[in-house]
Parts: structure tokens; C-alpha cells; sequence
């Protein structure tokens, strides 16, 4: 593929491309670029003495990858994965992960000026792992700070 | 990465190279093995290094590589002794080249102390064999060297004469007649609509240019696939042209094609019928000729390169990794006699090539076991064709495996010649004198290992001399040679590679240690411990006896972080000390990290692989060999009473233990040499797995070493027995999610 083709209009028009989903009733994105693909749910093998949000880890072609919930990470209701949740493989950082949402909605090239900056609201979670905000007609669409959603290896080996 | 770096990375594995040549020289000329052959493959091999230095521009350590080589120079036309005290310079000089080469490479020469001791002493007697020419003049002409620290290379290069070895060398050849360049597109450059006839044209632009069309692939019609590539050329282009210009004509379809730049009349070109075709006008310029360094060009050359010759590199004496002595008794003799010599029988391969196809195999052992049980559950009669041909299925898997890990194995060599620098080093500090003895440097074992064994065999040795051996002086009045030795050998046993340091020193003081340990704490004071006990408490977390911290062996590193690096490869350590004759600490680790031995087990509706090496046998207990003791239960085995663990609540799966009459239970043996019994829900039987890191992606887990996939495809987590023993004391730790 010549670099030509590679680049999409909304990169041309200086926009990002951010892949929407939903968690439980809210709607959060990440960048296009951070995700690796998207496939169902399978049985996760447990992690012994992880948060509860760490769903254990998968084989995906051979490598070993953790799914998070993100549910329980944000501090909302975590419910029994089904067949019908979805998991986000995105590069968090220096590692791939899973990320366990409830649907994948759509993809939205978006002015990154149009990209708000995260209310002050008293959530600790918002501001730890919500990098911006996007309103899009009456939805509110958070960005997920990807980076810092891992425990750091030094809080898991603790 | 462009062409350069290519090659300035091949400049640096050939350094490599080179300086463990010059080291096994120097070392040989110390023991006094040497003749004038090493004498003169010490100075190619800085030579060498000097000549690839000039050509990108290393300025420092083209001057010290120059000093050296003018101070070997001297040694060579005999107008130095080698004196011992020459030859433990030279060896200081090796040393210092080293990290010369170390700040080319990471680019940090204001790391590098600018006027060292060993370049003022070498800048000496290189001054002093220039009055010794000056004074006997018919030899000024072959004097070393002026001591301009210009990169005029040329008075070394003639002397290079009386080699046995064709001058490949001279670092400054004469000005190529032009260049020969094979040049073969693929598939690719098609596809992005590049045209080969304008490469061409533009060749036949920089000089003189004669093309030669190479259709020997070309297949049948029936056979031709439109889309791919057939074609190959090989362009002689004459005239006095910089290899970068040519270089440059291909800038754009680098990668896209399989190209060879080598200067004329030096390269093979397959012979066809000549097609002049291209003639133009020479360009009127005079740019200096670089040496004849040969391109790469990543990534379709480097991988089964019949090692060209690259950056000025001589090597006479047979190829290196034939002279393994047990490897292989003889290396397949010339099956393809094309090249001139020597005959060369080691490819070089990027390692991480290699690395993905032990992924893959690994892959492959997971699918064949997949399928296995798929059949196995469809139920059909062992006599049938398809499970006959699954057995072998399994047998070539295995096969294959076994060849890819020999693949990846490498010899100790590639650590254990470090350690004689360290040697040195140590002992220039202590004020000690010592001599390093290795035995077993061709024992292979996997790269994985290979690349974890230098921290703790460096704090090893480093101890060794710095707590082991006495001084000089105190040998002496010992009646021992005032040198110490410190032996380093290894040596395959069943499927752990063992590995030795020993000492000849004072051996390990107990009175000390013991009075240390219950200093700290570390036992009780009245605590009856045999020697062996005694000796094995400088491993415990905590335990330093260096009164005085030392600057070498104290570096807040004791031997409880070398043992725990040790546990973590899968290995073992003990200590043997015999006072006054010294000590031996012992290392057994795996063959490899990439497959294990393990025994499946359930606990908790989980399959969890427990290392085989670990554990001494596996029990179904009786429900009266269990005893309560307080809140916990011991397990009797014969005579001896043995606590129990259970897995599952030391993992979390679970709050209660099961009786451990309900379940099975796996003795292990701990690092203190007692036993532990764990208790499992079930066993599986034994298997081979393939080890999976955790941590790439996630973290460590406390419990757990790593994961494995398993013939249905899920994840299982290997145990991690060490820590899970150490967890059982500790109350469950509370969830993670409460830390942030």
C-alpha cells in the first residue's frame, strides 16, 4: 500500500478516528489507532488475587492476553459476561490488553479541538482514566486515557 | 533502518568477535602459549577493528585502536619483549578497547576517561619504538607509526605482507574501478509501479554501464504469474563513482528488491550472454573511495548470508562455531565448494527470526494436542487411520521442536568470556591476584538462559575473589600460590545445565557467618545447625558478612538477590566449603525457558501446571495420615510429618481448605531442603508446556511463574512453588482495587 492511500480523508482534514462502545448506560471511545481488533467473549482463565475488574487472561494466538471490565474499572455495576460482550484489544501502554464493553456503537472522526476537557466532577475514577469529553448532538462520548488503565506492574506483583 | 546501520551493526558483531579473539590471544601469550601466529591474529583483530572504526567516523577509538595496534606492531617485528608486564597491559588495552567500542556503539564517548593510564603507558612505548627506528634507520621506513592520529592507515597495511592471509585488510584499498551491482526486483517493486529500466537508465548516468539480463527463473509460460517478478540483472558500472550514488539510484525500491552492491571485479556475477545495452558519459568527479564494505540490504539479504566480507575483517584460522569440540565432530564436509576460503559453515541470523519460530512451534505442539483430544473425544477406534497418523504427527512436532531449540541454543562461551575482564578487574581492586580457569564453554544451552546467567555468575565470581581468596600475602604464609584460582565450568546433567565457581580461598568462616546470622536475626541464637546449614545462611534475604561493605562485592547486592535470580530461571544453588581450601557454589538451572515439564493439576475447576522438577512424588492420602495441629493440618508420610498447603486458598480461589483426603496432594521439596505437601483437587498427569510470559502483557502474579495454553485452547498458569510456600503464612492480601 503506497503511504498515499494509508492516509484517510478524516487524517487528512487534521481529525481523529475514534471507535465508540458502550458500558452499561455511557458511552466512552478510544482512539482507532490503539485498537488492534474486536472479538467476542470467551472464558477468561481467572488471575489468582487480582482486582475483580481483571477478568483473568485468554489465548489470543498464542499470546497471553488479560481482559479488564472496564465496567468494574470505571466503578460501575459489573455484570456475568455473556456471549453477546464484546472485548477491545487495544495496546495500553507497553502492553496489549482486552477490554470487556457491552457493545462497539461506531466510528467518529472527530476535530480533536472539539475534544472538551474533563469536567471537574468529584468522581476520582473520571479523572484518572477520562482524558476528554466529545458531545455529539445530545450524546456525551468519554475518551478513555488508555496509558493508565493497567495497574502498574509494580501494584500487581504487590 | 537504511543501509548504514545495516552495516554498522554488522561492524559491531564482528567487534564482538574480534575482541574475544584478541582476549583468547592476550590470554594465550600470558600463559605463555603463545607463538608469533598469535601474535599476529591479536594484531589483525585490532586492526580490524580500527579499520571498521575509520570508515564511520569513531574517532576515539580509532586513536586508541591505532596506539594498540602500533604497540602489537612492535611486539610483532620483535622489537618488544612480551614481558609479563607488556602482556597484562596489552590485556588492560583489550579492556579498554572494549568499552572504546561500547561508546561507539551507544554513541556515550564522553563516558570514556580521555587520557586513561593504559593510553599514556601505550602513547610511551609506542614514543620509544620511535627512537629505536629513528635510530636504526634502514628500519624507519617500517617504523609503526607517526603519532599524528591521522587515519593515514597506509605504512601498517604494507607491512601486512608476510600474512599467510590474502591483505584483505588494508582498509584503504585502491580506488574501485567501478561497481557490480546484482539486482533482482520482486514482486513487490512492480506493484508499487516502479520500472526497472529507469533504474537502469539512471545507473548508466553515473558511468559507464553494462547490464546483463538473468532469466534463468523464468518460468514456463503456463507457470508465469503476470503479477510476480522474474527478472535479474547485474549491472557493471565503471568509472570513479561513490558507492552511495548507486546506492541512491535504489533509494526508492529498497526493500523491494534483492540488491548486492559490491565493487567490481570482486563479486561472482552469475555468467550470461553480455547484452551491452547502457553507455554513457563517466562523471567528472573525484570522491575518495570508500573501502569495499558490501550493503545488506535489510531484510532480504541478512538472513542466510554465506557471510560475505564485510568491513575490513581478516580470518585465517578455520570458522569459529566449528571448533565447538563436541557440537559436531566434523563439520559436513564442503557440500557446496563455491566459495574461495575458508569454507564457510555458520550463518548468521537475527535472533528474533529465530525466536518466532520457537512462538511457532510452540504454536504448532498447542494445535497438534488440540487436535489430538478433538479425536480423542469423537471417539474413534485407536486402529484407525487417522489416529495412527496423529502419533506421528505428534513425533515430527516433537522432532521439530527438539531442532528449533538446538537452533537457539547457544555455547556458555558467549558469558563465561566476559568474566575474565571481571577477573582482572576485581582483583586489580582487592589487591588480590587471581587466575581464571574455565572448563565447558561449549555446553549449549537455550539463549533465554544464556541471556540471564551473566548477573549472577558476575556477583559470584565477583565474591569469590573478594571474600573467597586471601591476599597474596596471606597465601603465601599459607604456603598457597600467592595467585588464587577461581574455576568456572559448566557441564549438561540430565536436563539442567550445571554450573560451577569455585575458589581456592580461605572457604566460608562459620564461626562468622553463624554469629552474623543470629546478629540479624536470621536464627535463633541457639540454633544447632550443621556446616552445610551454616553455609547455606549467606543466601538468606539480609545476610552480608562484609563487615566493612566492599566496593565490589558490596554493591547492596548479597547472595540472596543471586539466589533469587537463580529461582526465578527454574534453577537451584548450593554452597561446599571446605575451610582453607576453599569454596564451590553450584548452579543447576533448565536447558531452556521456552518448555517445561509439568504436572496437571485441578484446584477449584482451574488447571494449573506445577513444575515436575519440584516436586518428589504425588500422593492420594489417607484420611487418618492427615493431623490438625491448631488451626492447620500436617500430613504424615512414613515417619515424618509434613505441612500441608492447599493451593486453592493460597491462590485466593477459594477461603477454606478441602480435606486433603478428598483431594491429592503433591510433595515438594523447598529450598531449605525440608518438604511441603500441596494440596490439590486433582491431578491430570504429566505433560510438556510451553511457557508463556505473563508479564508481557500484564504483570507478575504472586503465585504464578507464567501461563501456558493447553490442548482446548484456554490458558493454565504454571505455580510458581517457591512463592506459593512463602504465601501460606501470609494473611490473604487485600484486593488491589482497595490500593488505588
Amino acid at each position: 500500500m503506497s503511504p498515499l492511500t494509508e492516509s484517510s480523508d478524516a487524517k487528512e482534514a487534521g481529525q481523529r478516528e475514534l471507535i465508540t462502545f458502550r458500558v452499561g448506560a455511557q458511552e466512552f471511545c478510544v482512539d482507532i489507532m490503539a485498537v488492534r481488533e474486536i472479538r467476542g467473549w470467551t472464558p477468561a482463565t481467572p488471575l489468582p488475587q487480582q482486582p475483580a475488574y481483571m477478568r483473568g487472561v485468554i489465548n489470543l494466538r498464542g499470546v497471553v492476553l488479560p481482559i479488564m471490565d472496564l465496567a468494574g474499572r470505571l466503578g460501575l455495576e459489573m455484570v456475568e459476561p455473556t456471549v453477546r460482550h464484546v472485548i477491545i484489544v487495544v495496546r495500553a501502554g507497553e502492553r496489549t490488553i482486552g477490554m470487556m464493553v457491552d457493545a462497539v456503537s461506531d466510528i467518529l472522526a472527530v476535530d480533536p479541538a472539539a475534544i472538551q476537557p474533563t469536567p471537574d466532577v468529584a468522581c476520582d475514577t473520571v479523572k484518572a482514566f477520562i482524558t476528554g469529553i466529545i458531545t455529539l448532538d445530545s450524546r456525551m462520548i468519554s475518551e478513555i486515557a488508555l496509558d493508565r488503565l493497567l495497574p502498574s506492574r509494580e501494584q500487581i506483583a504487590a | 533502518m537504511d543501509e548504514l546501520d545495516a552495516i554498522r551493526i554488522t561492524f559491531f558483531q564482528e567487534c564482538d568477535e574480534l575482541l574475544a579473539d584478541l582476549e583468547s590471544g592476550l590470554l594465550a601469550q600470558q600463559r605463555g602459549a603463545g607463538d608469533a601466529e598469535t601474535v599476529n591474529a591479536v594484531f589483525r583483530a585490532v586492526h580490524s577493528i580500527k579499520g571498521g572504526a575509520g570508515v564511520f567516523g569513531f574517532d576515539g577509538l580509532v586513536r586508541f585502536a591505532h596506539l594498540f595496534e602500533a604497540v602489537l606492531e612492535g611486539l610483532r617485528s620483535e622489537k618488544l619483549e612480551p614481558t609479563p608486564d607488556l602482556v597484562s597491559l596489552l590485556l588492560g588495552a583489550h579492556d579498554e578497547l572494549i568499552d572504546h567500542v561500547t561508546a561507539a556503539r551507544t554513541g556515550r564517548v564522553q563516558d570514556l576517561r580521555r587520557l586513561s593510564g593504559v593510553s599514556v603507558r601505550l602513547a610511551e612505548i609506542v614514543d620509544r619504538l620511535k627512537v629505536a627506528a629513528l635510530d636504526a634507520s634502514p628500519e624507519a621506513a617500517t617504523a609503526p607509526e607517526r603519532d599524528d592520529f591521522d587515519f593515514d592507515f597506509t605504512p601498517l597495511a604494507a607491512s601486512l605482507e608476510p600474512l599467510p592471509a590474502p591483505p584483505l585488510t588494508a582498509p584503504a584499498p585502491p580506488a574501485p574501478l567501478g561497481w557490480t551491482i546484482a539486482f533482482r526486483p520482486l514482486a513487490e517493486l512492480y506493484r508499487k509501479a516502479n520500472e526497472p529500466a529507469v533504474l537502469l537508465r539512471e545507473l548508466a548516468r553515473l558511468g559507464e554501464a553494462r547490464a546483463v539480463l538473468d532469466l534463468s527463473d523464468l518460468p514456463s509460460l503456463q507457470a508465469l504469474d503476470p503479477e510476480d517478478g522474474y527478472l535479474a540483472w547485474t549491472i557493471d558500472v565503471a568509472g570513479d563513482i561513490e558507492k552511495a550514488q548507486v546506492a541512491e539510484v535504489f533509494e526508492f525500491v529498497e526493500g523491494d528488491c534483492d540488491l548486492v552492491i559490491s565493487p567490481m571485479g570482486q563479486a561472482a556475477p552469475a555468467a550470461a550472454a553480455p547484452e551491452p545495452q547502457f553507455a554513457s558519459e563517466p562523471q567528472a568527479e573525484l570522491p575518495i573511495a570508500p573501502p569495499p564494505v558490501k550493503i545488506a540490504p535489510p531484510p532480504l539479504l541478512t538472513l542466510v548470508e554465506p557471510e560475505p566480507a564485510p568491513p575490513p575483517h581478516v580470518e585465517p584460522e578455520p570458522p569459529r562455531a566449528v571448533q565447538s569440540e563436541s557440537a559436531q565432530p566434523e563439520s559436513p564436509p564442503a557440500e557446496a565448494p563455491v566459495q574461495t576460503p575458508p569454507p564457510q559453515s555458520v550463518i548468521r541470523v537475527d535472533p528474533e527470526r529465530v525466536d518466532r519460530l520457537v512462538d511457532l512451534v510452540g504454536e504448532l505442539v498447542i494445535s497438534q494436542v488440540m487436535l489430538a483430544q478433538k479425536v480423542q473425544e469423537a471417539g474413534l477406534p485407536p486402529s484407525s487411520g487417522l489416529v495412527a497418523g496423529l502419533e506421528e504427527l505428534e513425533q515430527l512436532t516433537r522432532e521439530i521442536q527438539d531442532g528449533v531449540m538446538a537452533i537457539r541454543a547457544q555455547q556458555v562461551r558467549a558469558v563465561f568470556q566476559r568474566m575474565p575482564r571481571l577477573v582482572r578487574e576485581v582483583a586489580a581492586l582487592t589487591g588480590k591476584q587471581a587466575r581464571l580457569v574455565t572448563d565447558g564453554e561449549a555446553t549449549e544451552v537455550d539463549r533465554t538462559v544464556i541471556e540471564r546467567l551473566a548477573e549472577p555468575l558476575t556477583h559470584m565470581i565477583r565474591n569469590a575473589i573478594d571474600h573467597g581468596l586471601e591476599t597474596p600475602e596471606e597465601r603465601a604464609a599459607l604456603g598457597k600460590s600467592p595467585e588464587g584460582v577461581i574455576r568456572l565450568s559448566a557441564q549438561h546433567r540430565g536436563a539442567r545445565i550445571v554450573i560451577e565457581v569455585s575458589d581456592d580461598g580461605r572457604g566460608i568462616d562459620r564461626r562468622r557467618v553463624l554469629s552474623t546470622a543470629v546478629a540479624r536475626g536470621l536464627v535463633a541464637a541457639d540454633a544447632q545447625l550443621d556446616d552445610e546449614a551454616i553455609d547455606n545462611l549467606i543466601f538468606l534475604p539480609g545476610f552480608s558478612t562484609a563487615s566493612a561493605v566492599s566496593d565490589i562485592s558490596g554493591r547492596g547486592v548479597g547472595m540472596d538477590v543471586v539466589r533469587r535470580s537463580v529461582q526465578a530461571l527454574g534453577g537451584r544453588i548450593a554452597i561446599a566449603s571446605v575451610p582453607g581450601r576453599g569454596a564451590t557454589i553450584t548452579l543447576s538451572l533448565p536447558l531452556t525457558l521456552a518448555v517445561l515439564d509439568g504436572m496437571q493439576v485441578e484446584v477449584c475447576g482451574q488447571t494449573l501446571v506445577a513444575p515436575l522438577a519440584a516436586i518428589v512424588e504425588s500422593v492420594r492420602p489417607r484420611p487418618e495420615d492427615v493431623r490438625r495441629i491448631g488451626s492447620g493440618a500436617v500430613l504424615a508420610v512414613r515417619d515424618s510429618f509434613i505441612p500441608l498447603v492447599d493451593v486453592g486458598v493460597v491462590l485466593g480461589f477459594r477461603d477454606r481448605p478441602i480435606n486433603p483426603a478428598d483431594g491429592i496432594v503433591l510433595l515438594v521439596e523447598t529450598d531449605d531442603g525440608g518438604r511441603v505437601a500441596l494440596v490439590a483437587d486433582e491431578i491430570h498427569g504429566q505433560r510438556q508446556v510451553v511457557i508463556k510470559s505473563l508479564e508481557s502483557n500484564y504483570g507478575q502474579v504472586a503465585g504464578i511463574s507464567a501461563a501456558t495454553i493447553m490442548g482446548d485452547g484456554r490458558i493454565a498458569l504454571i505455580i510458581d512453588i517457591d512463592a506459593v510456600i512463602s504465601m501460606r503464612n501470609r494473611p490473604a492480601p487485600a484486593p488491589l482495587l482497595a490500593a488505588e
